[in-house]
């Protein structure tokens, strides 16, 4: 698209991806060909907005003239994340249960923690609703009923959340009831939709759909701040957010599904690596100040967990990449018989650290002393030597031992290793066929957000026998589609993930399907 | 039973669970709820319950999968009840769990406590197995007499089989009309009935593993105590393999040894719930003995669907009630009803010399 503002036609084909961590706000700015044409590692604000607008402002001021060149924002955060865990900036949600007269054994939000429920929840309903496993409705909705409490609840929330039995395979009566909410409330109110942000497991995808109701105004907020920094320096750029499974999402759509950019992080992370070294599969190390996040990249892709993912003290189960964290950083403490962790100096590492001229024993100075990471700026003394040593000798098994979990004894992977302490990786693991370090790593999240792509998913139960074929090829067909309505370029969008799951007890044989469908941007 | 005995409950009714019976959490959160609404549940032993009074052994029947998203609406044990009292003109003295194991083991708590009656301490199978005629009532000859279904929508539907296979036939049905998930009463017994037919004082056992397991610094050699079991192995899962047959999921699992143990493998096999542990093609404990599965930390179950590989893992063993080593015990769910051509050894002979 010409860039009409100045007058002559610039390429917009830079791209700037920015992370918003808990210590670290990172940002990069990528060429079309993907090289990196500055970089910037800024502390993170309590605001969040005052680091993101320095990180913004001190790569732009290094692109000089070329400001006008970019074209897309890409933001990675764990904002969202902090704020369930802080109970800060969270918006009061009604939590609407399409399901009775079945469900009513457990209300929802019954097991929150009592704060966090205090904190969020205006109001819950059970009403008439929902499918069984077959597709059968088990009760008709009850709009009136619906709008009565709609009406009820209008004054008090911020946001609706709305579960119904079985929706991830059949999703029309959310939609229906996400109908009657904005003919009731308007616009203004957002109404979050479960069978888009969750899989089956009543209660934890109803939590998962509270919390992102109530994560609203919280990611509005960042929003906010990224529009005022662009808008301050004339930039016309499009925006995204970067989620869960390493892919991004319109902002219209992120502003609705908050709760999706709670493990951008790690995924970013992992997409990053990927493409700072090229690879499709890998074993991924992300190591920090006090811990090291593996993950496994395959087909290009963040492996996703299998298991609920607790936050706050909520289960929930949406699609979360499959991260080990292990207690092993750069400022990880080092005890007097060479035990390693958990405790950490984390960001204090500068004064505490040996090598520093601190006095507490850490990994970095382990590694320092047997030549790993830069060398050690003060002397290490000798009589503790001999329990670094030792040190470094259990960290390489804690890390062979989490490679090999990660890997499922596979064992001719590559391992890249990122983040500011990937010098604490020895160049040879158990387990694996070759560390890469590649150059950037330290701002591989930064990467992974300019560089991701934009996705689509649905789950749905089918047959496991007559019609199996047709029913994935009419599954995949719906991922493709929501791929390209998220931003996607029509002719890019490949099926990246088919995930068939059987299931027991059934009178026909039946299998859970679940279908991804991925692609780069359409061009500006 | 108090508000703070179900999580222990919990705990105990999973290792009870032999890697099935389904997720414990469910049943927990719908216990809390009743509890909470309806009061505390007394435990009884059976002994409390008059001859001609009813015992009322419930469960849920269906796809785990469906029971975890489509849940129960609260009033089926009431519908139960009230079929039964009406059917057989005899009150209801106490609920039973009929499976100890997994959520069945839980479930009874909240049902009970909706009905305010106490619960009994006893269930039908001391752990938990697949079918409904796995239970001691069907052992120990009883008949099943009376088998009552309530849904979520509030259907009733009485069975009158001639015996348990048929009740496990036409039950199975019955819950698949009604969307795959059901609460059911089976083998309604009278005081005097239920007294040898049933395996007492589990769930006090459940509730003592529970609480070994969280109160010590040493989990695992909590939880051996408390239970008299073997370790068989520990070691770290190397191979999981599952396949879906006649409704079940089955599988095998393999363990490779680490620390005392390393250089040796164990590999158990899987139909919902872990059935037998061999290694080098010899049984080390197989059913209707007990074999679970649990965390070598922190001895937490882990069930057959959420075993993956890598995971650092005990495998623990030990004797099931002797009503199972009957000869009909063993008929109705020894090796041989699984389909494993073995002869059912007793778990202490193969592991004390």
């Amino acid at each position: 698209m010409a860039d009409r503002t100045s007058g002559g036609t610039v390429a917009r084909d830079l791209r700037i991806g920015v992370d918003v961590g808990g210590t670290n706000t990172d940002a990069v700015v990528l060429s079309a060909k993907g090289e990196v044409l500055a970089r910037t590692k800024q502390a993170t604000s309590a605001d969040v907005t005052s680091g993101l607008h320095a990180a913004l402002t001190a790569v732009l001021d290094q692109l000089g003239d070329d400001v006008r060149r970019v074209g897309r924002v890409m933001l990675g955060t764990t904002h969202a994340t902090n704020a369930i865990l802080e109970r800060r900036g969270l918006g009061k949600v009604a939590a609407i249960r399409l399901g009775g007269p079945a469900t009513t054994s457990v209300p929802p939000a019954q097991s929150w923690p009592a704060d966090l429920s205090a904190a969020i929840t205006a109001r819950t309903a059970v009403l008439p609703g929902g499918h069984y496993v077959d597709g059968r409705p088990i009760s008709k909705l009850d709009p009136g009923a619906l709008r009565a409490v709609l009406a009820d609840v209008a004054e008090e929330a911020d946001a609706i959340a709305l579960t119904s039995v079985f929706s991830p395979a059949f999703a029309d009566q959310e939609l229906e009831a996400a109908e009657i909410a904005r003919d009731e409330l308007g616009d203004a109110v957002p109404i979050s939709m479960s069978h888009e942000i969750g899989t089956l497991g009543l209660l934890e995808r109803e939590n998962a759909t509270i919390l992102n109701a109530a994560l609203y105004r919280v990611i509005s907020a960042v929003w906010d701040g990224l529009q005022h920094t662009l808008a301050e320096r004339g930039l016309d750029v499009t925006t995204y957010f970067a989620q869960n499974d390493g892919t991004l999402m319109a902002i219209d759509y992120a502003v609705r599904y908050p709760v999706l950019t709670i493990g951008s992080g790690p995924a970013n992370s992992i997409r990053g690596a990927a493409f700072l070294s090229g690879l499709t599969d890998a074993i991924i190390a992300d190591v920090g100040g006090t811990s090291t996040d593996f993950g496994v990249l395959y087909a290009g892709f963040p492996r996703e967990s299998s298991a609920g993912v607790e936050i706050g003290g909520v289960r929930t189960n949406f699609r979360m990449p499959d991260i080990l964290a292990l207690a092993l950083g750069g400022g990880t403490v080092i005890g007097p018989d060479g035990s390693v962790g958990p405790q950490s100096v984390g960001y204090r590492i500068t004064e505490k650290a040996l090598t520093f001229g601190g006095d507490t024993p850490t990994m970095t100075d382990a590694g320092a002393l047997v030549g790993r990471g830069a060398p050690a700026g003060s002397p290490i003394p000798e009589r503790l030597r001999g329990a670094l040593g030792s040190a470094v000798e259990t960290a390489d098994q804690m890390l062979a031992d989490a490679v090999d979990r990660m890997t499922l004894g596979k064992t001719d992977q590559p391992l890249v290793a990122v983040g500011g302490g990937s010098f604490l990786i020895p160049d040879a693991l158990a387990g694996v066929a070759e560390v890469i370090r590649p150059a950037h790593g330290d701002i591989a999240n930064a990467v992974g957000a300019a560089i991701a792509m934009v996705s689509g998913t649905i789950e749905t139960i089918i047959p496991a026998g007559e019609g199996r074929r047709e029913a994935i090829a009419e599954a995949s067909g719906v991922a493709g589609r929501r791929a390209v309505q998220a931003g996607a370029d029509p002719a890019g969008v490949e099926v990246v993930e088919i995930t068939e799951v059987p299931m027991s007890y059934l009178p026909e044989p039946a299998l859970r399907l679940r279908v991804k469908a991925a692609g780069p941007l359409g061009n500006l | 039973m108090t508000l703070d005995d179900v999580p222990a409950l919990a705990r105990g009714c999973a290792i009870l669970g032999t890697g099935g019976g389904g997720d414990v959490e469910t049943g927990t959160l719908t216990a809390v709820r009743a509890i909470d609404e309806y009061g505390e549940v007394p435990l009884i032993p059976l002994s409390e319950v008059p001859d001609d009074s009813l015992v009322l052994p419930l469960s849920g029947i269906g796809a785990p999968t469906v029971a975890h998203e489509m849940l129960m609406s609260g009033e089926e044990p009431l519908l139960i009840r009230d079929e039964v009292e009406r059917t057989l003109g005899r009150p209801v003295a106490a609920v039973m769990a009929c499976e100890i194991g997994g959520s069945n083991g839980v479930g009874p708590v909240g049902w009970a406590a909706r009905l305010g009656l106490p619960l009994v301490d006893a269930d039908g199978m001391g752990r938990a197995f697949p079918e409904v005629q796995m239970v001691s009532m069907y052992v120990a000859g009883r008949p099943v007499n009376l088998v009552v279904l309530a849904d979520v929508q509030g259907n009733v539907t009485t069975v009158r089989p001639i015996d348990g296979l048929w009740s496990e036939r036409i039950s199975r049905a019955v819950c698949v009309a009604s969307g795959a998930s059901a609460l059911m009463a089976d083998y309604v017994l009278t005081g005097a009935q239920a007294r040898g037919a049933v395996i007492e004082g589990t769930v006090t056992k459940a509730l003592a593993i529970g609480h070994a397991m969280k109160d010590g610094a040493d989990p695992l050699g909590a939880l051996c105590a408390t239970l008299d079991a073997s370790v068989l192995i520990t070691g770290k899962v190397i191979d999981v393999e599952r396949r879906t047959g006649g409704g079940f999921v089955r599988g095998s699992l393999v363990i490779d040894g680490t620390g005392e143990d390393r250089g040796r493998l164990l590999r158990v096999e899987i139909q919902n719930e872990n059935l037998i542990a061999l290694e080098d093609g010899r049984p080390r404990a197989c059913v209707p003995d007990l074999i679970t599965v649990v965390d070598a930390q922190t001895a937490g179950a882990i069930s057959t669907e959420s075993l993956r590989y890598g995971q650092r893992v005990a495998v623990l063993s030990w004797p099931c009630d002797p009503i199972w080593r009957t000869e009909r015990g063993l008929a109705t769910a020894g090796p041989r009803a699984f389909g494993y051509d073995i002869d059912y050894t007793p778990v202490e002979e193969l592991n004390h010399g």
